[in-house]
């Protein structure tokens, strides 16, 4: 059967969003990016907001996001993006402007662009992928990786006396009086899921009425940098970072 | 007004869209001059205070992304920090104008004038086998034109353009014409003279993608190749030079921005003495003007060049000549400004007049 005859038969119980194309994704299997994009690709579909997006892609795993969800996109230097979304969407108010990095790029080389875009309030979203390592550069310590975690550079697990806390960076922008929406989500679960697509949209929804920014943390795995299957992953990712990283809306203003 | 206010005032004038910077002396005034001028209420123009340089110029590549007229400015130090967002930029092939008010270093260096990161400017600074329109005002005057010149060159070449001044062109005080206002660009104009520009993908063409990643090898050749043939093109087309008394010339001075005014003193003070000494000032330090220099060095004895630092733009006249003739430089550097006088007693001292 065609995909047209699918539809038309009327049986459809699931589909692809438009948005995300046929590229063959270079994600591991397993792997949290995946279910992401296809989140972003559908709310920005059920936004009707493809012709007013404009997304920034990170360094990371994710540099090359802009494969696969079929909006226009500027690919940013390490950390840079919320700098780069802060011009563009100032420069270009009636778009859909909206960062995705993960927590190398977002939690450590760049610190400084995240809290300053955070703090003055800027109408972007951003999307913050938490693997708690570096997948790109082959599994080496974030500054999300868990005491204890063992690393391409913690290979003898992350000690706090050498290595530093675990960074909670999302903690610290809910503090702040530019962010309008910040809450911490995760997609290991379908409920987990639908969760984090409405706080995309919420997020998103946020933005276009000028309220501030809003920030998404998707707690994630890292299939290859864990090193564990995907099922052992989502395990894994229960048990031992949702303690350090709990779910839930950090601030909501509309709640206040 | 001084020159960083000429420039504040120009970029208004010009209908620049954005301007995103840091503060750092000699150049601060640009930011102070455009924050007190309020041109989001006028022109619609945004001005911010980024957190950083390195900020700042990614705020640049972002709106430049976009199709709108984007511009920085920086000293030295901070010059250093925005490298890496400048090699995106010419990579990306995005318009935008960068301004270095230089100052002495290395290092932290001195908020004095110094013309030492001629290399920086000219020669990459930042990762890559890229290149920047390089631009050296001498003048208030040029400080203010150069704006709207180094923003027609970046949008006919899509290449980031770098105003190169020093301190004394930003402080000094003189008078000015500034151009005349004109409007922004509308965003259907943006549309239609930037087809490649990120603003929202509307149904009848497909994403546009800002990205500077290419993992193919074959096809990161091909992209830098591309770079390179824009380069040649540019040489061709764009260097730009001035000559004072260069006609009878025995001996030529070679020297760019504030130097070159010292120099022209320099050579009306030497032709009373009777040496017939010419002057040229290169206006674009990249594409330099290798053919003018070229020419006139068939007809001269010897050649100095005189700069605020320890020898730089002296590689570039070198390479510029095709017979072995005497070329000797003289500098003053970490902050210092020779004075007319001084390069006087240097063109006597090195071709022993």
């Amino acid at each position: 059967m065609t995909k047209e005859e699918i539809k038309q038969a009327g049986t459809v119980v699931a589909c692809k969003p438009r948005l995300l194309n046929d590229n063959t994704m270079h994600y591991c299997p397993g792997c949290s990016h995946g279910v992401v994009h296809k989140l972003v690709a559908e709310v920005i579909e059920e936004m009707g907001a493809e012709h007013i997006a404009i997304a920034i892609a990170p360094v990371g795993c994710a540099v090359m996001a802009y494969n696969y969800i079929d909006v226009d996109w500027i690919e940013a230097a390490h950390g840079r993006a919320p700098a780069i979304a802060t011009a563009v969407k100032r420069l270009n108010p009636s778009r859909l402007v909206f960062t995705y990095q993960g927590d190398g790029d977002l939690a450590a080389i760049g610190t400084a662009e995240t809290i300053h875009a955070a703090n003055r309030g800027e109408n972007i979203a951003i999307i913050f992928i938490n693997n708690g390592i570096y997948g790109m550069t082959g599994g080496q310590m974030a500054p999300t990786t868990l005491e204890g975690m063992v690393t391409s550079t913690t290979p003898y697990g992350r000690r706090v006396d050498l290595n530093g806390y675990p960074l909670n960076i999302t903690d610290l922008m809910a503090r702040l009086p530019g962010t309008c929406y910040v809450t911490r989500q995760s997609v290991h679960t379908a409920p987990a899921v639908k969760k984090t697509k409405k706080a995309i949209r919420q997020a998103f929804e946020n933005s276009m009425a000028g309220k501030g920014t809003s920030v998404v943390e998707v707690v994630s795995t890292c299939v290859s940098g864990w090193k564990m299957t995907p099922e052992k992953a989502n395990e894994w990712m229960a048990e031992h970072m949702l303690e350090k990283y709990p779910l839930g809306d950090l601030k909501n203003v509309d709640n206040e | 007004m001084k020159g960083n206010e000429a420039i504040a005032h120009a970029a208004v004038r010009y209908g620049v869209d954005g301007y995103f910077g840091y503060p750092i002396t000699p150049q601060s005034e640009i930011l102070e001059t455009l924050e007190e001028l309020m041109p989001w209420d006028t022109t619609g123009m945004v001005v911010l205070q980024a957190e950083s340089e390195i900020a700042a110029i990614n705020m640049v590549y972002g709106g430049a992304a976009t199709g709108k007229a984007c511009m920085t400015s920086s000293s030295s130090p901070g010059i250093s920090l925005k490298q890496e967002g400048i090699s995106y930029i010419a990579a990306g092939e995005l318009p935008a104008l960068i301004i270095n008010c230089m100052r002495g270093g290395p290092g932290l260096g001195t908020i004095q004038p110094s013309q030492s990161d001629y290399f920086q400017a000219t020669k990459g600074g930042g990762h890559g086998d890229y290149r920047l329109i390089v631009l050296a005002p001498a003048s208030v005057q040029e400080m203010a034109d150069f704006v709207g010149l180094g923003f027609d060159l970046a949008f006919k070449y899509r290449n980031p353009v770098m105003m190169l001044a020093d301190g004394v062109v930003g402080q000094m005080m003189e008078r000015v014409k500034l151009p005349a206002p004109r409007p922004r660009r509308t965003d259907d104009e943006i549309a239609r003279t930037c087809p490649w520009a990120v603003t929202g993908r509307p149904e009848w063409r497909k994403p546009n993608i800002m990205t500077t990643l290419e993992l193919v090898p074959q096809a990161m050749e091909d992209h830098n190749k591309h770079l390179q043939e824009k380069y040649r093109l540019i040489e061709q087309n764009e260097a730009r030079c001035e000559e004072h008394f260069t006609d009878d010339a025995e001996y030529l001075i070679v020297a760019f921005g504030c130097v070159a005014r010292i120099c022209q003193k320099a050579v009306e003070e030497a032709r009373a003495a009777g040496i017939k000494v010419g002057l040229l000032r290169p206006i674009t330090l990249w594409p330099f003007p290798a053919g003018e220099i070229k020419r006139l060095s068939k007809q001269v004895k010897g050649i100095l060049v005189v700069e605020l630092n320890a020898g730089q733009m002296i590689e570039d006249v070198r390479l510029s000549l095709d017979e072995i003739k005497p070329v000797h430089h003289f500098g003053r550097m970490g902050g210092i400004v020779m004075d007319p006088d001084e390069v006087l007693v240097a063109l006597k001292e090195r071709f022993e007049l």
